[in-house]
This record gives structure tokens, C-alpha cells and sequence, in this order.
């Protein structure tokens, strides 16, 4: 079965959102949230990892045999992850410091296993990179929402924004607790809206 | 292009060969971004020093020494110094009981012990309560401000503990670290360098303690 790119870029996006459809990757969802610019910043580490993953195992995807694929994969991950680890260090120390130890993580974030393993390891580069990146922009998005969601109801503000005082927040949403139940409505919500297409 | 089969040559020449690749690929960028890496956490540190003591003309940095604490580790100290005179010191203190355990604090000393300023380094407290402790503890109340108080005069300690500071409300326990911070790096600078001069000639295994009477 033949997609068309564009058609490859939305599937990540909406019909297989990483977090809202598939709930995968949920321990960086949950733990990077607390405000907007944290999820914006997570999502876009990941996506460039997605991305670049993709790629390369997709052009060497007929030169690793079976056998050793994952660990393949892992390495080539773990690559990328350790080059974005230094490159954000060195350029954008004020983002590495808020994500900390989500950075490194991102090997272990099974979306991006996931996506090798399912799509690249089966398709084109040109298609992989696609995929990587549209399934990278969902995470992207919905990272940013739920970011949005918990700092503007515990914190009232949005991107530095204040959109009522912060005495007002409901403390509770940027606190962990509050990302669970954001999410859940979130999901709920998106949920909902496929329905009313279907 | 066919699939190449799983026989143990190819799966050696594979995974070492994709190992190699990403060794190559990884000790490139390492080469490129050391020198970035070094500035910005050069940068971060410069600003912290500078948001906590008296303006200065010399390096901090390069003129940074140790002293140790009462406890057995030692603080990192950067004196700031205007035309050859000692304006204040920025020392880098912590506390192990906060909320969410570690909070380095860069505290800033004027030469006869008192606070000049404070900035919070890196903590784990709870977003929205502890985590307010930069603004508390700036905030232009008394009993609250800590900037320009002086430990020898007022007790820095929260009121629950007989003190004279206001804690952060609904986050004693972030209050007391912050505070315990405070007094570790006033403690250890004024162990060294102001009460008793006498314990240069006692301590010579410490090269921090002679550069630091030299600064003063």
C-alpha cells in the first residue's frame, strides 16, 4: 500500500497522534508540561530525533540483518540523542536546564523505537523522514497543548503572557497530579471531535 | 536491494560497523561544541555572580578559590574586587533538605559578611510554592527581604524556629534550606576570612584558605 506523503505527514499529526491516539511516550508527556515553552521545547528535541532516526535506519534498513535490529537501532537512537544533548547544551543552555534529564530519556522514549521499528525499518527514506516528522509534530502539538492547558489554568500565564494573577491558579495543575488530569480531558475532548468526523 | 541474512559475520560487521559510524559522528560534534559548551556554562555563572555582589572590574571566575565548610566539603567562592579593592564575594552554597532535596543557592557577601544578594542556581521544590523562593525572599517586606541584612544582627532562621525571616508561606521546609544556604556560606566565609585570623596558621593543608586572606 502506496500513501502519499502528505498523507503520511497528517497520519502522525492526527489519525496516530503519538500521545492523544496512541498514548505512547507518556512519562516525557506528563513530566515536561508544566509550561507551555517546556512541552514546545520537548516536542521539537523530539522530533528532531524522529526524524533523523528514521532516515538513517531507513537507508540502512536493508543492510541490518534481522536478527540485530534492535540493537541497531538503539544505537543509531542513542546517536542522535547524545548529539542533540550536546548541541542544545552548547546553544540553548537555558531549554536544556528546564528539560534536564528528559533530554537523555528520549532514547528510551518508545515513539521513536516505535516509529524504526513499524515505518522506517519498512519504507523509504524520503517517506521515513516524513513520517518521523509528522509523527514528531503531533508530539510536538500535543505536548504544547497540554503544556498550555496546565500552566494557563495553575499559573494564569501562557508563554510568559499573564492572563489573570497568579494568586488565581489552581496550583494543582502544574503540579503531577495535574497532568494526569489534564491529559485525560484532553484525550477525552480529541476523543470526541474523531467521532463526530468518523 | 535484497535483505542481507542474519549469519554471525554480518551481524559482527553490521553492528560494529553502524558502532563505528555513530563513535565518529559523536566525537565530531563533541569536538565542535566543547568550546560553546565551555562559554555558556562560563556565561550562566557570570551572570549569577554578577545579579549577587557590588559592581566589580576584575574576573571572578579566574579568580575563584575554595573554602572548606565546618562539615567537610567546600563552596566555590568568586571575590569581585574594584581597582585592586575587595567589593564582596559570590559564594556557592547549597542545602540538602529541601522539599525536593538540593538547592544550590549563589549567595553574594559583602566583605564584613553581610548579604548583598542572592541568586537560586538549580532546585527540585514544588512549582508554585517553593519553587517562589527567588521572589519571597525579594519581596520588599520586612522580615521578608533578605538582601542587606546582615547574619550577625538578624537571625536568619523562620519564625517557627525562633528567627527573624518569614518563610515562604505553605513551604517551611523550602524556607529553612534556602535560609540554612544563607548561613552555611556566611559561616564558612566568616570562619575563613573575618573572625579569627588565627586559623591560616592552623589549617595549612588548605591552599583556599591563603589565597583567600591574600584577596582580603
Amino acid at each position: 500500500m502506496k500513501q502519499k506523503p502528505i498523507a503520511i505527514l497528517l497520519n502522525g499529526i492526527i489519525k496516530e497522534n503519538p500521545t492523544f491516539v496512541l498514548l505512547l511516550g507518556m512519562c516525557p508527556t506528563l513530566g515536561t508540561t508544566t509550561s507551555a515553552a517546556n512541552g514546545l521545547g520537548m516536542g521539537l528535541a523530539t522530533l528532531f530525533v524522529l526524524a533523523c532516526s528514521n532516515a538513517a535506519i531507513s537507508a540502512l534498513r536493508n543492510l541490518i540483518p534481522d536478527k540485530v535490529r534492535i540493537p541497531t537501532f538503539i544505537v543509531v537512537i542513542a546517536t542522535f540523542v547524545t548529539l542533540l544533548e550536546m548541541l542544545m547544551k552548547a546553544y540553548v543552555p537555558a531549554l536544556y536546564a528546564s528539560l534536564g534529564l528528559f533530554i537523555p530519556l528520549i532514547v528510551v522514549n518508545c515513539i521513536v523505537l516505535a516509529r524504526a521499528e513499524a515505518f522506517a525499518s519498512k519504507n523509504t527514506v524520503f517517506d521515513s523522514t516524513l513520517d518521523g516528522v509528522g509523527i514528531g509534530m503531533g508530539f510536538t502539538l500535543a505536548l504544547t497543548l497540554l503544556g498550555s492547558v496546565r500552566e494557563l489554568l495553575g499559573t494564569g500565564k501562557l508563554f510568559n503572557l499573564t492572563f489573570f494573577p497568579e494568586n488565581y491558579g489552581i496550583l494543582i495543575f502544574v503540579l503531577a497530579p495535574g497532568a494526569f488530569i489534564a491529559l485525560g480531558y484532553l484525550i477525552a475532548l480529541i476523543n470526541r471531535l474523531n467521532r463526530k468526523q468518523a | 536491494m535484497k535483505k542481507i541474512a542474519s549469519t554471525f559475520t554480518s551481524m559482527f560487521l553490521v553492528l560494529g560497523g553502524v558502532s563505528v559510524l555513530a563513535a565518529a559522528a559523536l566525537a565530531s560534534v563533541q569536538k565542535l561544541t566543547e568550546e560553546p559548551i565551555r562559554k555558556a556554562a562560563l556565561a550562566a555563572q557570570e551572570t549569577a555572580i554578577k545579579a549577587v555582589v557590588p559592581t566589580f572590574d576584575n574576573s571572578p571566575v579566574e579568580e575563584q578559590y575554595w573554602l572548606p565548610t565546618s562539615e567537610g566539603d567546600s563552596l566555590c567562592c568568586f571575590p569581585a574586587s574594584k581597582g585592586g579593592k575587595l567589593q564582596g564575594v559570590a559564594i556557592e552554597s547549597y542545602s540538602r533538605n529541601g522539599y525536593g532535596g538540593l538547592i544550590k543557592v549563589m549567595v553574594g557577601l559583602e566583605p564584613d559578611g553581610r548579604v548583598h544578594g542572592f541568586s537560586v542556581l538549580s532546585h527540585a521544590e514544588t512549582p508554585g510554592l517553593g519553587s517562589n523562593m527567588e521572589t519571597w525572599f525579594k519581596t520588599n517586606k520586612p522580615g521578608q527581604y533578605v538582601p542587606g541584612l546582615h547574619p550577625a544582627e538578624t537571625k536568619l532562621r523562620v519564625r517557627k524556629d525562633g528567627g527573624d525571616v518569614d518563610a515562604i508561606t505553605a513551604a517551611t521546609i523550602t524556607s529553612r534550606a534556602f535560609l540554612e544556604a544563607i548561613d552555611l556560606a556566611y559561616k564558612t566565609y566568616t570562619h575563613h576570612t573575618v573572625e579569627t585570623p588565627n586559623t591560616h596558621k592552623e589549617s595549612t593543608e588548605a591552599d583556599g584558605v591563603s589565597g583567600a586572606s591574600q584577596s582580603y
